[in-house]
């Protein structure tokens, strides 16, 4: 009853979709004001029949209705319960209803705060949701039904795949899709522009809140994806240059582009074509991502579901809103005039050089992880690209990028003079080339990929903190006072750009200094790795919800005395026959101790893989100020205060 | 005239650094590309002498052999008609299995067998790694071919 309650509100909500673009657009064409706000409504009505769908497919999981094939091929009665809800999200077709669950969210909350917009500008926003909305409804009602029944149905579930049973999977799928959906709002703004074909920094201010916000939700999702594998996957990375990882990397990159260009066009009027492209193109590349995970091209942890129909399906939804999109842009980039004009050394143009590496980054990220699909689509041979391509091309296209990011924040508007600015900065050149050279001999190793990575991550701290301290000199007060009292966007762009030094910090120093030892441990054996003893004390039975495990007990010592307890675990889930390795983890500020288990060799004996990682939570610690900074940007008053007075306006 | 030629000289610049960061980038690109051989390919020459390459197949059962105090492991790979020998040092992936699908990375030695870096195994009951199933599909076209003539 429950479920066909589901398929009812899907199909609703299928209508209201038609009916919010429909609607929206024809009153904008009209000028209508009774039709835009019918499109309004319907938008609301779409999202409240969504979480009736969304609701009904969590209730089957609750309830353990085997009965629908969904819950059946992805659930099982002895899951804990907060499993059981992950999964709702576990395989394909959850996953689709996230999507679209996610998308009318976004659309109710543009419905909310958009009150400042104009009204045909905000119907034709609205309408552009509505359609990508309709397309993804067509989607799950004829190609991927949740709510599919299997009759006769079966006892029990096959259960979710053990590798998604983790803390991880609560939490990383729906922020992960928070931030890609997200950007289909940024593409709405874009979208309504081009047909209104008003585009300037007002339009820029509206967009900068949306586009930050699905950035900031983008960042946090691959930085919990990226620690889920670090410790799920159990030989201890934290990115694999997966074709998936680099799905949701390149909206990341070409979204970060777009934050930049928005604040460009804002407040100098300049290059505000480039900025509408960036928009249409971190969709698409949004889009691009889930037709990768989603139409089986791909195998890896995220690809559940191969059927080349949906592939088919979503390739075709991707060409009908790059195309069209591409096409608008086309036609209506000719009337949109050039704007503001720059020098060639201006924070302008710094910004820009900065776009076009970001832009030219992706590129790189996207030959790697197309390349290998075109050949085999062809039929031309099946070949692999590995970490070490991205690895060696990645590093040295951002670098202008790195060394940007320093330059630019000191770098007036419309004109600078490249003396004046080194100028001041030979401080700070100074003092982070001299500790770059310098900390790698401390530390005991010294290579030159060590020392540029802390030069980068140097030079970038360095240069915000005195942006800080020039702009505290200029104000009056205690420390304290003056810090909270610089405006909120400058605070959020100090902390989201401490956050790129503190994130290639830790990089640079796992990747330089981590040691890693695959051995062979019978119970009494100790290893000495990078200084730390660890003594293998044998293994225990036990029994978890859903499976059996073998603990390993490792005690850990640094100079005879011990540091902690560790207890990796080899759990073998029992409902899918499947073996899975608990890694045990001691995280600390200055190094991580790692240790998975293998397998059992003849005797007592196992294989055990023990690793150091220094400064390895530093990454995600960078990560998450990078959001951070963007939550700071967010809470700017400016974009409230317009939309009070706005409101006021209204009312 | 002088902005103009200031433009032109920033976009040359411009087009030169491109250019560079291009073949810079595709010949990273090249050398780091790895291509896939099914057993009977590696059996009869045709995988590069020296160079890095995947194998796909079916760990052939009773073929797994460890050794006694070290993390040194052999095993074939098999598509049906052919074997190679793997050896291995490491741990190996949970779902690895003898009869089970498995893609190994690493070169040839001059002994003709297999010497790997990396092994991957499926990641679930269901799942065979594509190289795994192309290798075994491969094998068996040309299987039916040989019966028909």
């Amino acid at each position: 009853m429950i479920p066909e309650l589901g398929h009812l509100a899907l199909i609703l909500a299928w209508l209201l979709a038609a009916a919010q673009a429909g609607f929206a657009f024809a009153g904008a064409a009209r000028n209508d004001g009774i039709l835009m706000a019918t499109g309004v409504s319907a938008a609301r009505g779409q999202f409240v029949f969504c979480g009736i769908a969304f609701v009904s497919l969590g209730y089957a999981f609750y309830a353990n209705d085997f009965s629908v094939l969904y819950v059946a091929s992805h659930s099982n009665s002895t899951l804990p319960l907060y499993y059981r809800l992950a999964a709702i999200w576990g395989g394909h077709e959850g996953s689709m209803l996230l999507w679209t669950t996610t998308l009318a969210l976004w659309t109710v909350a543009v419905t909310l705060f958009s009150q400042h917009l104009p009204e045909v500008f905000r119907a034709r926003l609205l309408g552009t949701m509505g359609l990508i909305s309709l397309g993804f409804l067509t989607f799950i009602l004829f190609a991927s039904n949740p709510f599919q029944r299997m009759i006769p149905a079966v006892l029990q579930g096959r259960d979710l795949n053990p590798l998604l049973q983790d803390p991880g999977m609560v939490l990383h799928p729906p922020v992960l899709y928070m931030g890609y959906v997200g950007f289909s709002v940024v593409f709405g703004f874009a979208i309504a522009a081009l047909l209104g074909g008003e585009l300037n920094p007002q339009w820029a201010r509206w967009t900068r809140p949306w586009t930050t916000a699905a950035w900031v939700f983008l960042t946090a999702g691959i930085t919990f994806g990226s620690q889920w594998a670090y410790y799920e996957l159990g030989w201890g990375g934290w990115w694999f240059w997966d074709a998936v990882e680099n799905a949701s990397f390149m909206p990341w990159l070409v979204g970060t582009a777009l934050i930049h260009a928005l604040a460009v066009t804002e407040k100098r009027d300049a290059f505000k074509l480039w900025t509408v492209l960036l928009a249409i193109l971190t969709f698409s590349l949004a889009l691009l991502g889930t037709f990768l995970v989603r139409s089986g091209v791909l195998t890896s942890v995220h690809a559940f579901a191969t059927d080349p129909q949906r592939g088919l399906f979503i390739l075709v939804l991707l060409g009908g809103v790059v195309g069209g999109a591409l096409t608008l842009f086309a036609l209506r980039a000719p009337q949109m005039g050039l704007g503001g004009r720059f020098g060639m050394v201006s924070r302008e143009s710094m910004l820009l050089a900065g776009n076009v590496v970001l832009l030219a980054a992706t590129g790189t990220v996207m030959l790697g992880t197309l390349y290998p699909l075109f050949l085999e689509a062809l039929e031309l041979g099946k070949i692999s690209v590995g970490p070490p391509y991205f690895d060696t091309v990645f590093v040295p296209v951002m670098l202008p990028a790195m060394l940007l990011m320093g330059l630019a924040i000191f770098a007036p508007w419309k004109h600078a003079v490249l003396t004046v600015l080194l100028g001041r900065l030979k401080w700070v050149m100074g003092v982070s080339v001299a500790m770059a050279l310098l900390l790698p001999l401390m530390l005991g190793k010294w290579t030159p990929l060590i020392a540029l990575g802390l030069l980068m991550a140097l030079w970038i701290a360095a240069s915000a903190f005195v942006s800080v301290y020039e702009r505290l000199k200029k104000r009056e007060g205690g420390i304290i006072k003056t810090v909270v009292g610089l405006p909120r966007a400058y605070q959020g762009m100090i902390v989201a750009h401490l956050g790129v030094a503190v994130f290639i910090m830790g990089v640079t120093l796992v990747k330089g200094y981590e040691v890693e030892q695959d051995m062979r441990m019978s119970p009494g054996d100790t290893a000495q790795v990078d200084g730390y003893g660890f003594r293998f004390d044998g293994i225990r039975e036990a029994f978890g919800p859903n499976y059996m495990a073998i603990i390993g007990h490792f005690t850990v010592t640094w100079n005879g005395r011990p540091v902690t307890i560790l207890a990796p675990e080899k759990r073998h889930y029992l409902a899918s026959d499947t073996p899975m390795t608990e890694a045990a983890i001691s995280s600390g500020f200055f190094r991580d101790l790692y240790i998975a288990l293998g397998e059992p060799m003849d005797g007592q004996a196992w294989s055990v893989r023990l690793y150091v990682k220094p400064f390895v939570q530093w990454i995600w610690a960078g990560c998450l100020m990078m959001a951070a900074g963007g939550v700071l940007a967010l809470l700017d008053p400016r974009y409230r205060r317009r939309n009070s007075a706005a409101m006021e306006g209204t009312a | 005239m002088k902005a103009r030629h200031k433009r032109l000289a920033f976009i040359a610049v411009g087009l030169i650094a491109l250019g560079v960061a291009t073949a810079l980038v595709l010949d990273a690109f090249r050398s780091n590309l790895v291509f896939f051989y099914t057993p009977t390919q590696v059996a009869n020459g045709e995988a590069p002498q020296g160079g890095r390459f995947r194998i796909g197949g079916l760990v052939e059962p009773g073929s797994l052999k460890r050794a006694a105090n070290s993390l040194e492991v052999r095993f074939v790979v098999t598509d049906t008609a052919k074997r190679v020998e793997v050896v291995y040092s490491g741990v190996l992936p949970d779902l690895f299995k003898e009869g089970g699908g498995t893609v190994v990375q690493g070169r040839l030695a001059a002994d003709g067998s297999f010497h790997a870096d990396q092994v991957l195994a499926k990641h679930d009951e269901n799942y065979m790694p594509p190289e795994a199933a192309e290798a075994l599909k491969q094998a068996r076209r040309v299987q039916t071919t040989v019966e028909v003539e």
